[in-house]
């Protein structure tokens, strides 16, 4: 029975973990994207649409990315290159990401002969658990660790890659330090502009790869309108509780990956609670995870401090 | 051919800013192994002609020759392949990072090295004389730390022709020697310096040259040895001013404020004024040194009724005024005016208008729900002709003013409501000599109108001479209160590093 709730914690979380670790690159950069559902929802739907075309599980990844990435261009040009407000910019391309994807959907569902839209058999196999042999045999481990479908495993993999990238590299320093203080940035020959627009759209991408989640594996591969459902501002909230670390946002992801389905697992004869209460039970634990993040003092710990101001070399 | 021996040389560098001409054929010369104090007033051009050598601008007209050879220099990129290393008066330094992080930002080499960046870090604050921690984060350095940190970015890159902006605005006098010493080890190196700066007591110690600008042209090139600081002044200015403070003479005094056993504690939990007594009189200026981050800050806000106190009473004409509102202050009919350190962030409101400034003291004496703009509108108008404020308008957003004007217009509106007790921190912090003259006489004016002034400086030479007394803080305690007729420069420089007053006050009594 835990096995199984982990596991399932586990699963629930990988979308939030995709839209987390997309969100630290962007405000690593200096830039509050309150975009994260709408660049998941494109992801989804460009996904899913080109899944169901292809039948490949790769194209429909890259496909993902790109939407998620191009969600994010329309963001960046705004905010970068024209200084438009993030909050507000953010907000939109939440709006725009939703409806776009929802429209894209409702017309395919409209062609189809069944009035549903469901992915083909080879690429839902391709999706399924991977098959690690000997190690996915073992007893109780085989199940906790190497019983994931590939985004599980994807998702662990760029959490690794993106903490190494930022706490390792020049690139991460120079990203750390745009994010910072862009005018230090700028004064030490980074050029701030290009590190922006390439870290903002790579986080895009990684955004539209946890939208492709929800929309192709999460309703077992059956198009649903708004499959990401708010995800996307959990995540916003989970970089906080990251402490802008990808590494630590794993487990923030499992963390809340829990609580999103914990009303399968507690036993409603006993304690009767409505589901509803369950349902919203993420987005509490999100507000009070935000009111004792705000209390932390630790400096290193907090957002960048260039997060949310747009840079403007001649500004006095 | 001995142009060669020259490290920058500009020729005629013209830049205009749409109808604002910034720099009008400029030219300027620094050689190696030699600073150059660059002088002016504020918007005389000394920073736009320095940000057209690191890059950041491009000249209109002219050429510049960087070690005898004709450049055109597009960004800070290709500053730093020249050799060429800015330290800003504000600085580019990441607060989160440490020291060897800033350092290395935007550099080649590898950021996994850290053994051998470390080293090598090491190796040039030895030949120096740099005081750098490598792990220290920034957040926790002193600015004088932050600064020998620029330097040593520069350094690190391997520049030998050095440009500093106003290095010394907010460096104590010990820790300004601290910095000339670097400095003449590097000249001594065979680096070229150009310092940018309003002191001139600074200009005559540390210079070889000095090239003063005026209006946006380069007036006149002075070997320092052969000027004096009432020969440059006039350059500067283009008439010959006196360059003493007068201390005015108030005959009547009333104790008017009295505090005592104060004790504030910051945010964070540290102390930041410990058991402070004083008191001033009507008519007279208390002048308050100490380093920066002593205390000052927390003392203005409690007297302005905006910080909380642990213990402690101030009394106003014998009433407590702790645990009062700034507002309940303003209706016990005490007319205290602070004019804080935070020009734009505290005094004024940036992006609005002069008038819209002057409303948000008086608004309350207008009678109804709307707002009379009139006479904030008229009393903009008087002060702008009053203190001579040069501004496109009452309604032109008062950021868009130059530093010493920004000051006019908050002390201008402080001092048009007759206050009784006025408060000033830093108020010609930034400013050039002819203002903070300007601002030096109003605040003599407000002490005939017996007001009490109380003068936070850091200019110790300018304590001197204004105030009457003066107070010294360290770690928000009173290492002592003189009178600033008979104390030294020295003998406040100790208090201000914690030496209480008895242990050197006997030397100075004649």
């Amino acid at each position: 029975m835990i096995v199984k709730f982990l596991v399932a914690a586990v699963l629930a979380g990988t979308p939030l973990l995709f839209g987390t670790l997309g969100e630290i690159l962007n405000e690593r950069a200096g830039h509050l994207n309150l975009g994260v559902e709408g660049m998941m929802s494109l992801g989804a739907t460009a996904g899913f649409i080109v899944g169901y075309k292809t039948d490949n599980f790769v194209l429909a990844l890259l496909a993902a990315f790109a939407a998620g990435a191009f969600g994010a261009l329309i963001y960046a040009v705004l905010t970068v290159m024209l200084m438009a407000n993030q909050n507000v910019s953010g907000l939109t391309l939440t709006i725009f990401g939703i409806g776009l994807s929802n429209f894209i959907g409702f017309y395919y569902v409209g062609k189809s002969a069944e009035g549903t839209l469901k992915l083909p058999e080879r690429i839902t196999a391709q999706m399924r658990s991977v098959h690690i042999p000997v190690l996915s045999d073992l007893p109780v481990a085989g199940e906790l660790f190497f019983s994931y479908n590939p985004f599980v495993y994807l998702g662990i993999i760029t959490a690794v890659v993106l903490g190494f990238y930022l706490f390792r590299t020049n690139a991460g320093l120079n990203i750390r330090a745009v994010g910072e203080n862009p005018a230090a940035a700028d004064a030490a020959g980074i050029h701030v502009t290009k590190l922006k627009y390439l870290n903002i759209m790579a986080g895009g991408g990684i955004c539209g790869i946890g939208g492709a989640y929800t929309g192709m594996i999460t309703n077992g591969g059956v198009w649903i309108s708004d499959c990401v459902g708010g995800l996307g501002w959990i995540a916003v909230a989970l970089v906080i509780f990251a402490s802008w670390k990808p590494v630590k946002a794993v487990f923030g992801s499992l963390v809340f990956g829990a609580f999103r389905i914990l009303k399968y697992y507690v036993v409603k004869d006993i304690i009767p609670i409505p589901d509803a209460f369950f349902d919203m039970l993420p987005f509490l634990v999100t507000a009070l995870v935000l009111v004792a993040t705000s209390m932390r003092q630790s400096r290193e710990n907090n957002q960048p401090a260039g997060c949310g101001i747009n840079y403007f070399r001649e500004e006095r | 051919m001995s142009e060669e021996r020259y490290a920058i040389e500009c020729k005629g560098i013209t830049k205009s800013f749409g109808s604002v001409v910034a720099n009008d054929h400029v030219d300027l010369k620094v050689k190696r192994g030699e600073i150059l104090a660059l002088l002016g007033e504020n918007g005389s051009g000394k920073t736009t002609l320095m940000n057209m050598l690191s890059g950041i601008y491009h000249p209109d007209e002219g050429t510049i020759f960087i070690n005898g050879k004709e450049t055109v220099i597009n960004s800070p990129t290709d500053a730093d392949a020249l050799g060429i290393g800015m330290i800003h008066q504000h600085f580019k330094l990441v607060e989160v990072h440490n020291a060897m992080d800033n350092i290395i930002l935007g550099g080649k080499e590898k950021y996994f090295n850290r053994k051998e960046l470390r080293n090598k870090i090491l190796s040039i604050s030895e030949k120096f004389g740099l005081e750098v921690e490598p792990e220290k984060k920034v957040y926790d350095m002193s600015v004088s730390e932050k600064q020998t940190l620029e330097i040593m970015k520069v350094l690190y890159r391997g520049a030998d022709i050095l440009i500093l902006d106003e290095p010394t605005a907010v460096l104590t006098p010990q820790e300004t020697q601290r910095l000339f010493a670097i400095l003449r080890k590097m000249r001594a190196e065979g680096s070229a310096i150009i310092i940018i700066t309003h002191k001139l007591n600074e200009v005559m110690e540390i210079s070889d040259r000095v090239t003063i600008l005026r209006k946006g042209k380069s007036v006149n090139t002075v070997v320092t040895r052969e000027s004096t600081e009432s020969r440059l002044t006039e350059l500067m200015v283009g008439r010959p001013v006196s360059l003493s403070i007068e201390r005015a003479v108030v005959k009547e005094k009333k104790k008017l404020l009295e505090v005592y056993h104060l004790s504030v504690k910051r945010q964070d939990g540290s102390i930041a004024l410990n058991d402070v007594s004083f008191d001033i009189c009507s008519g007279e200026i208390l002048g308050i040194a100490g380093v920066a981050g002593s205390g000052q800050k927390e003392l203005c806000e409690v007297l302005a009724g905006l910080q909380p106190v642990e213990k402690g009473a101030v009394l106003y004409d014998k009433e407590n005024i702790i645990g009062k509102t700034p507002a309940e202050i303003i209706s016990l009919g005490i007319s205290m005016s602070f004019v804080p350190e935070d020009r734009l962030g505290m005094g004024l409101v940036a992006s609005m208008g002069m008038t819209d400034n002057m409303l948000l003291k008086c608004y309350r004496d207008s009678k109804g729900p709307f707002i009379d703009r009139k006479p904030a509108k008229k009393l903009a108008e008087e002060l702008i002709k009053k203190l001579d404020i040069q501004t496109p308008g009452t309604e032109t957003p008062v950021r868009l003013l130059s530093g010493g004007n920004v000051q006019k217009v908050l002390l201008g509106r402080e001092i048009q409501s007759v206050p009784n007790v006025l408060i000033t921190a830093y108020p010609v912090r930034g400013l050039d000599i002819h203002s903070s003259y300007t601002i030096y006489d109003l605040l003599n004016e407000q002490k005939k109108k017996n007001t009490a002034v109380i003068f936070i400086g850091e200019d110790l030479d300018v304590l001197l001479q204004l105030a009457d007394r003066i107070m010294v803080l360290c770690h928000g305690e009173v290492t002592g209160i003189v009178n600033a007729e008979s104390t030294s420069k020295e003998t406040i420089g100790w208090m201000m590093s914690g030496k209480k007053e008895v242990e050197s006050v006997a030397g100075t009594i004649h």
